[in-house]
């Protein structure tokens, strides 16, 4: 059994926070670990992943593998996993993360542990623990079969500092163009110069006491003065405020930053459900009795048009 | 065209989590379609108005509880429904197994789901039906346009929007963002009651994930709420901001 392999998630050589994350993790299983990257120009990659632990690093670089597609890349993985026959294959759960694992482990007939928030691996067994309804419940699942197949939410991980040797394998290219099904026709970047929600450390969210446009301003102020992300309840996307990819709830992302600041937002279920594993919560709300402050370790019950522009000139000082 | 889409019944997203004896508690939960879900049975709907889709067919796996799911597509506009028996503690591989056998003999042009469940949370059904059928698939769709035997799909990709093309037959899986689901008309409803319905055995397949334990997230320590001026609240979350959480000012 060839140890824990960690596949790389990264667009244009730019590598996702989480690929570290589950790297530093794979770590403590105490026994090898990998990443294995797939893509074109991307073998110079390799030191990166050996700091943060891989003691090796699988390249496997084609024009096919250009662009994430499942076809060719589960082609690739499921040749790689017959001729090397690592212990587990951990994935990020992104929307290709999960796209990518849930494709390879029914061709392999396969179970697999999807949006895992701990993980665990020894010989032939994983034992995950899942978030289900968002959330609310947890349920700690175990999945058999060589290799151990899931996704690990991003931010739950701790980037270590364990390097590896980094010594590169470049296996053989075993997908061809015949395998790609899906032609992407486009890829337009969200262009923004603010983190994404799902990777960010801090968050600031905006709801329905932000009344419009003025108030999400002051919210998008906040944000930026600490290098957040924006989001917002449920509330502020409907009444078109924010786009919809920035919904934090139960049918929305799920953050777990730093710090997690809801202004204006009274904390219905729904949205609790994609926040209240923040480290820290800020809220501020008018209304004592808004449920947002049951799980806000630091509360102010007041106006957040009045509050905001204070709290950035004294962060400011 | 025929188009099929795969529903599930789920919990409200409103609703509580309780355990009761280790088992997440059913007991007074309201049940809906999952809400991604009901996107799809929308997508579905609207290519029936534009003229692409001819017949709309709709498939959910689990108890006879699922009968509601398919029962509210069908007063949204679905033409038939198909309520694959499976027990409910089915996982991702043997719901896609029974879902795969009921869709094969249906042959349809499109198959739609949801791109994840809100229950479950595990995002994988779709693209393993997929796989099963040995179709192509795009997820977490946000528009489709059908032309020419393609589907030219626009989904939330990491980082961005994608434009994607498949050929027909394929599995495509809506975000939520897709459109704004309607809801049945009492005549929609009425209708519904006389939609044919036909009920049949899930295929047997042996789950791969097994659950050891559920719980409930460590309830959080109260926090500070303080009541005061504006200014005074600012200055003092500000304060807390820096020497709690020492955020970092830009």
């Amino acid at each position: 059994m060839a140890g824990t392999w960690i596949f790389v998630e990264q667009r244009d050589g730019n590598i996702r926070k989480v690929t570290y994350e589950m790297l530093s993790e794979a770590k403590k299983f105490g026994d090898e670990v990998a990443a294995v990257v797939f893509g074109k120009g991307v073998e110079a990659l390799a030191p990166e992943f050996a700091k943060y632990g891989a003691d090796k690093v699988y390249v496997v670089e084609d024009d096919v593998f250009a662009n994430y597609n499942t076809g060719a890349y589960v082609a690739q993985m499921v040749a790689m996993i017959n001729e090397f026959k690592p212990n587990a294959v951990l994935f990020a759960h992104t929307f290709n993360g999960r796209d990518f694992a849930s494709r390879l482990a029914q061709k392999l007939q396969l179970g697999l542990a999807t949006d895992a928030i701990k993980v665990e691996v020894s010989a032939g067994k994983g034992v995950f623990t899942r978030a289900i309804y968002a959330g609310k419940a947890l349920a700690k699942v175990e999945v058999a079969g060589e290799p151990v197949l899931g996704t690990i939410r991003p931010g739950v991980c701790e980037v270590g500092n364990a390097a590896g040797a980094g010594a590169v394998v470049k296996p053989a290219v075993a997908a061809t163009a015949a395998d790609v099904y899906q032609t992407v026709k486009s890829f337009v970047a969200t262009v923004s110069a603010r983190p994404e929600l799902t990777e960010a450390d801090v968050v600031v969210s905006g709801g329905r006491g932000c009344k419009g446009p003025d108030g999400i301003k002051l919210v998008e102020q906040l944000a930026d003065l600490l290098g957040a992300a924006v989001g917002g309840s449920r509330a502020s996307i409907d009444s078109g405020w924010l786009g919809h990819e920035l919904q934090v709830g139960q049918t929305g992302k799920v953050v777990n930053p730093n710090l997690y600041v809801a202004a204006g937002i009274s904390g219905a279920i729904q949205h609790l459900a994609g926040m209240s594993s923040s480290k820290f919560i800020a809220a501020i709300n008018t209304d004592t009795e808004a449920p947002i402050f049951n799980v806000s370790d630091f509360g102010v019950v007041a106006d957040l048009f009045k509050v905001i522009p204070t709290l950035v000139s004294e962060l400011k000082k | 065209m025929k188009v099929l889409v795969c529903v599930k019944q789920t919990f409200d997203t409103e609703a509580k989590i309780e355990l009761k004896d280790g088992k997440i508690a059913d007991a007074g939960i309201n049940l809906i379609i999952n809400p991604y879900d009901e996107v799809a049975v929308e997508g579905a709907i609207q290519l029936k108005e534009k003229g692409i889709a001819k017949e709309i067919v709709v498939v959910a796996a689990g108890s006879d509880k699922a009968m509601d799911a398919i029962r509210t597509a069908l007063a949204m506009g679905a033409d038939r429904g198909i309520l694959v028996q499976q027990d409910t503690a089915a996982d991702e591989f043997a719901r896609a197994v029974a879902l795969a056998e009921a869709i094969k003999g249906e042959n349809p042009n499109i198959i739609l789901a949801g791109h994840v469940a809100a229950d479950d949370g595990s995002s994988q059904v779709p693209t393993r039906v997929a796989e099963i059928l040995g179709l192509p698939h795009v997820n977490v769709i946000t528009a489709v346009d059908i032309a020419g035997g393609k589907a030219t799909c626009t989904s939330e990709a990491d980082g961005g929007t994608q434009v994607t093309e498949v050929s027909l037959p394929a599995v495509i899986s809506s975000q939520v963002s897709w459109n704004e689901p309607r809801y049945p008309s009492m005549k929609g409803i009425m209708a519904a009651k006389k939609k044919p319905v036909a009920t049949v055995a899930g295929a047997a397949a042996e789950n791969k994930v097994k659950i050891v334990e559920f719980s409930l997230p460590p309830a959080k320590a109260a926090g500070i709420k303080i009541e005061d001026e504006p200014e005074v609240c600012a200055t003092k979350l500000a304060e807390w901001m820096k020497n709690t959480v020492k955020v970092e000012v830009k």
